[in-house]
């Protein structure tokens, strides 16, 4: 087992997520500013446990979402992608 | 953000630290016989035939180590304990790896306006630092731990050890810095944790 | 939507479903109704203010009063032992939800209508998929359904019986197990892990536009997910929940 088995992915965000945005986020569409990929939030891959949450292409790698949250402040740096698709239909 | 309700019963795993080490314990911390892995990326794997490690900037050239040069250079082991940000501190861990001052010792830092590093790393990862905190003993490039060869998902084939501060500084799979005038925030400095990362004036995040 | 907030839970029953693995049925006040498919954040709070949270899929379908959380008993693990050992009945338990709107399956929702389902879960990866089949078993839907759940054991199967009658009495559900480490004497089903052979013969065809849930260990979802992809199943027709290493 390499520690690539011990990635979750998306979904495990999707409590931050929510606390940072209104819409349900792990069914929003991200495009990939590294390959182009359009995927699922549920669909990245997440690192960065403890210290913050990163959710990172699966494909290229490119950090696509990365979150802090430090004495009730978010930092967001969403610069790893080109776009972000919300059906704000989706409860 | 705590509420008021206590899980009865619930004790977590942090442990009691020996009442003769706590002074070795920064504020806030516990101590782990564990090696928790936190990456802020899937783990590279870089071959030692493509590895280098380079030093570059604002200095008007550019030294570079292949793995077989880095490895002839002066090496030492040293027993030091870390602390991560998350809280949790090992005491007493042994990494073998080449001083930076030795690295740096081919630059006139004296004749140089460089005051700043930033430590680019495999993977995307950075990390800054004043230049004052990695010569004089305080940091190594390291590429043995606990006597072995560091293994990928512990920053293998090298990393950045600087114990005098938060681990997130020690950035794993190493592969130079560049010297600069500026101080430049790096991956998490950039978001929101602190900019230099004292433990023992708990510097964890901006403004502490 | 609304911003989640932590909620109290009180334990009102514990059911042992396997050796390592147990159910805590909530009840949660006020609890919004949720989806098959999604997750609740459970939060431990220690005497001194210590927190940890960890995530666990949801077992009870959306219309059943209490909530079932189904938990795996991780040896060495800072959360699960504290809800498989020391939870007792009237215990509170904090948690925030329901969480999630990728991983999730709806009765009416367009692009499942009929579309045949291929339920993929390893060990705990069973629970939110088994939300599926509870939601899909109430509402009578008859939406053709094969679930391919990996075990180590027959011991180690969860919520074995329940599946053994829903499966008994429902024709457009079938139950494919596969016990990777031990089977019993007289096992004519599958025993070992998923791979692409495996699938080759179980999954629906591509051309009958099926729709994939595959959840549970990190390395078991990725391997059902690439081969399913070989297979022919297009993007968006196989959904993905990973559990990490050792699946909860």
């Amino acid at each position: 087992m390499d520690d690539n088995d011990l990635r979750l992915d998306g979904n495990a965000a999707g409590g931050l997520l929510n606390e940072v945005f209104r819409f349900e986020m792990t069914a929003a569409a991200t495009t990939c500013s590294g390959c182009g990929a359009i995927k699922p939030v549920g669909e990245l891959m997440l690192y960065g446990h403890g210290m913050g949450i990163i959710l990172r292409c699966a494909g290229c790698d490119v950090a696509l979402i990365r979150i802090t949250h430090i004495r009730g402040c978010y930092r967001l740096d969403l610069s790893g992608m080109i776009c972000l698709q919300i059906d704000a239909d989706i409860q | 953000m705590a509420g008021n309700f206590i899980s009865r019963g619930f004790k977590g795993r942090r442990r009691e630290t020996d009442a003769t080490l706590k002074e070795r314990i920064p504020p806030g911390q516990y101590e782990t016989k564990d090696f928790p892995v936190l990456s802020a990326g899937p783990t590279p794997r870089t071959s030692l035939e493509r590895w280098n490690f380079s030093i570059y900037g604002e200095i008007g050239e550019e030294l570079k180590w292949t793995w077989d040069e880095f490895q002839k250079l002066p090496r030492e082991t040293v027993m030091v304990d870390i602390h991560c940000v998350t809280k949790w501190s090992k005491l007493d861990t042994v990494w073998t790896g080449v001083s930076v001052d030795t690295l740096l010792a081919g630059i006139d830092l004296d004749r140089q306006p460089v005051r700043y590093l930033i430590a680019f790393c495999d993977g995307g990862y950075t990390t800054n630092l004043p230049l004052t905190d990695v010569r004089g003993g305080k940091a190594w490039i390291a590429y043995e731990y606990d006597g072995k060869l560091l293994t990928p998902e512990h920053g293998g084939p090298a990393r950045l050890l600087v114990p005098h501060l938060y681990f997130w500084k020690s950035a794993k799979w190493v592969r130079g810095f560049k010297l600069l005038t500026e101080d430049r925030p790096g991956f998490w400095e950039s978001v929101g944790y602190h900019n230099y990362g004292d433990p023992w004036n708990e510097q964890r995040y901006a403004g502490d | 939507m609304e911003r989640l907030n932590w909620q109290l839970g009180t334990v009102v029953e514990i059911r042992q479903e396997t050796p390592s693995v147990k159910s805590l049925i909530l009840d949660v006040p006020d609890w919004a109704r949720h989806a098959a498919g999604q997750h609740v954040d459970v939060r431990l709070t220690a005497e001194d203010g210590y927190q940890t949270q960890r995530s666990y899929s949801i077992a009870s379908p959306p219309e059943e009063t209490y909530l079932m959380l189904t938990v795996e008993r991780i040896e060495g693990g800072e959360v699960s032992p504290y809800l498989t050992d020391e939870l007792r009945v009237g215990d509170g338990i904090e948690l925030r939800g329901p969480i999630g709107g990728y991983f999730v399956w709806e009765t009416n929702d367009e692009r499942s209508n009929n579309s045949p389902l291929f339920l993929i879960g390893g060990g705990s990866g069973i629970v939110p998929l088994m939300a599926m089949i509870r939601h899909r078993a109430n509402s009578a839907q008859t939406v053709p359904t094969k679930l391919l759940y990996s075990s180590s054991s027959y011991e180690d199967i969860i919520y074995r019986d329940e599946l053994g009658r829903l499966s008994a009495k429902d024709p457009s559900l079938r139950v494919i197990h596969t016990l990777t480490r031990r089977q019993p004497e007289n096992w004519t089903g599958y025993g070992r892990r998923i791979d692409r052979a495996m699938l080759a013969e179980i999954a629906w065809q591509p051309a009958e536009n099926p729709l994939a849930f595959v959840c549970g260990p990190t390395a078991l979802v990725e391997t059902v997910a690439t081969n399913l992809q070989e297979l022919g199943y297009g993007p968006g027709r196989i959904k993905t929940e990973r559990f990490g290493p050792t699946g909860g």
